[in-house]
């Protein structure tokens, strides 16, 4: 009977991140107010977070704590720092930006749907609470033992992300001075 | 079976939850008597005298002050998240004490990633100054919060390499484990560049002087809390006097040997005091610099950042990993 009681927080737990998760990404994406939309983004990534503590890996939840609602949603931040004001009325979108916006998404979102359905699911019950198989040793020998490659790539991109922040700011500064 | 052990886990946790509360308090309020101290002798004045001896239940009548003001809500403000930021400065903070290593066996949770858990947590420290600054709708408060952005921004980077650097000695990121290591030898005297980068990085993690450029009295009125009162105002000030002692407790685990006397010796005295003397005596220190230097500009405390501490500290968790590979 107790561990029915528990199973029931478990439960609810769960689905209360869920929400979470799923009311912060729609913060992220209806308000008008640009500031609101980051931390709904920030609300949505803690509740991924959360998600990989169900899994059983504290050791990525955290660095999902760290790397993107500390890293990624300060960047953003600064983003919006470098913008326009939020009182000045922005101008209408161009319909062709629109129109690339929603293709895009559309394009993604086919693609998420399609991994997702296709995917043989199994479920989780077996696997939860390895902690050691999830563990920092684990995940470490894993980026670079079988997912060497993507891991090289994925520094790749953030080298010409670097080179290409570098380029646009010595390119803006060049024609301001 | 299960009952027993439910209720003692809820008990435990419960109990745990209220000492916190109750430590982070009355820490808060010493802490904030022993600044206003400090800056006085260090000034040749006695500070506050006249509430209890040598003034000491100032703060506590300052306290009581502060819980019964108007919270006051300026207009224009934005509602909703002026009264979140002062709520979600406090949330990491607590957090914090869940790890944090007091002696062998008075530790909370000793997680195996608990070095992470504090840092990744105190993130949230800087998205809640953002939010507060945001929402005031006052240009200095803005001004303050974008300062703190950027700062937190370039100083987080050298801190967490700092501490890389410990890591790798230890091979783990658990706090029990690594205070252990330092059971004859402390890390600040293996990694005193670390070290010092920590201490100077973790300064400016705290907001404090000379870093205190975000709430810079004579150009930004107060900062990013310029607009609150009451104790909104107060849950900022708490929240900064707690993440202070953390930032120094965590100094103290991983740099001065936590729970463990100067090379090993321990003078029969429990870890317990050791690792509270080392706590209290860095947070005196941190106060000392603020009363001492002046505050850096705004250039100075980036260029400083990017251009010698994160080198240094790269550098350094370089050879660490060199040394540890050879040895």
């Amino acid at each position: 009977m107790e561990n029915s009681g528990l199973n029931f927080i478990l439960q609810a737990a769960f689905w209360g991140t869920v929400a979470l998760t799923v009311a912060g990404a729609a913060i992220a994406i209806f308000p008008k107010n640009i500031l609101y939309n980051v931390l709904g983004l920030a609300l949505a990534l803690t509740g991924i977070a959360g998600f990989y503590l169900f899994l059983g890996s504290l050791f990525v939840a955290l660095m999902q704590l760290l790397i993107y609602v500390g890293a990624i949603c300060i960047a953003i931040v600064f983003a919006i720092m470098l913008s326009r004001p939020l009182h000045i009325e922005a101008p209408a979108r161009p319909t062709g930006k629109v129109l690339l916006g929603i293709l895009a998404s559309v394009v993604f979102f086919v693609g998420a749907v399609g991994v997702a359905l296709k995917t043989k699911w199994t479920p989780a019950a077996g696997h939860v609470y390895k902690a050691s198989q999830w563990s920092v040793e684990h995940v470490g020998d894993a980026l670079l033992t079988r997912y060497e490659l993507v891991f090289e790539v994925i520094s790749l991109v953030l080298l010409v992300a670097i080179i290409g922040a570098v380029i646009t700011a010595g390119f803006s500064r060049r024609i301001s001075s | 079976m299960s009952e027993g052990l439910l209720g003692s886990e809820w008990f435990r946790l419960i109990l745990g939850l209220l000492i916190v509360l109750a430590f982070s308090q009355l820490n808060a309020l010493f802490l904030v008597w022993l600044e206003r101290k400090v800056a006085g002798h260090l000034q040749l004045r006695p500070g506050p005298m006249e509430v209890g001896p040598h003034g000491l239940l100032q703060t506590i009548a300052d306290g009581v002050k502060l819980v019964g003001k108007e919270l006051i809500l300026p207009f224009k403000a934005d509602r909703k998240l002026f009264f979140l930021a002062p709520v979600m400065v406090f949330m990491p903070v607590l957090v914090g004490f869940l790890v944090l290593p007091f002696s062998r066996g008075l530790i909370i949770r000793d997680m195996n990633v608990g070095v992470l858990l504090v840092f990744a947590f105190s993130t949230i420290t800087v998205l809640a100054i953002l939010t507060g600054g945001w929402a005031s709708n006052n240009k200095y408060a803005l001004l303050g919060a974008v300062r703190s952005v950027a700062q937190n921004v370039a100083y987080e980077i050298p801190l967490l390499l700092a501490v890389l650097s410990v890591v790798l000695v230890v091979h783990s990121l658990s706090f029990a484990k690594i205070v252990e290591y330092q059971k004859t030898v402390w890390f600040i005297f293996l990694q005193p560049l670390a070290g010092l980068i920590y201490l100077i990085a973790a300064t400016a993690e705290t907001n404090r002087a000379p870093f205190d450029i975000p709430e810079a009295e004579s150009e930004l009125v107060a900062g990013f809390h310029t607009e609150y009162s009451g104790m909104g105002f107060g849950l900022f000030f708490l929240a900064e006097y707690t993440n202070m002692f953390i930032v120094c407790a965590v100094a103290t685990s991983l740099f001065f040997g936590g729970w463990n006397g100067l090379f090993g010796i321990s003078l029969g005295i429990p870890g317990v005091f050791w690792f509270l003397l080392k706590t209290y005596f860095l947070i005196f220190v941190i106060m000392w610099v603020r009363w001492t230097f002046p505050r850096v500009r705004f250039d100075q405390l980036m260029n400083f950042s990017w251009k010698v501490m994160i080198p240094l500290s790269l550098a350094n968790i370089v050879i660490t990993a060199i040394v540890v590979k050879i040895i």
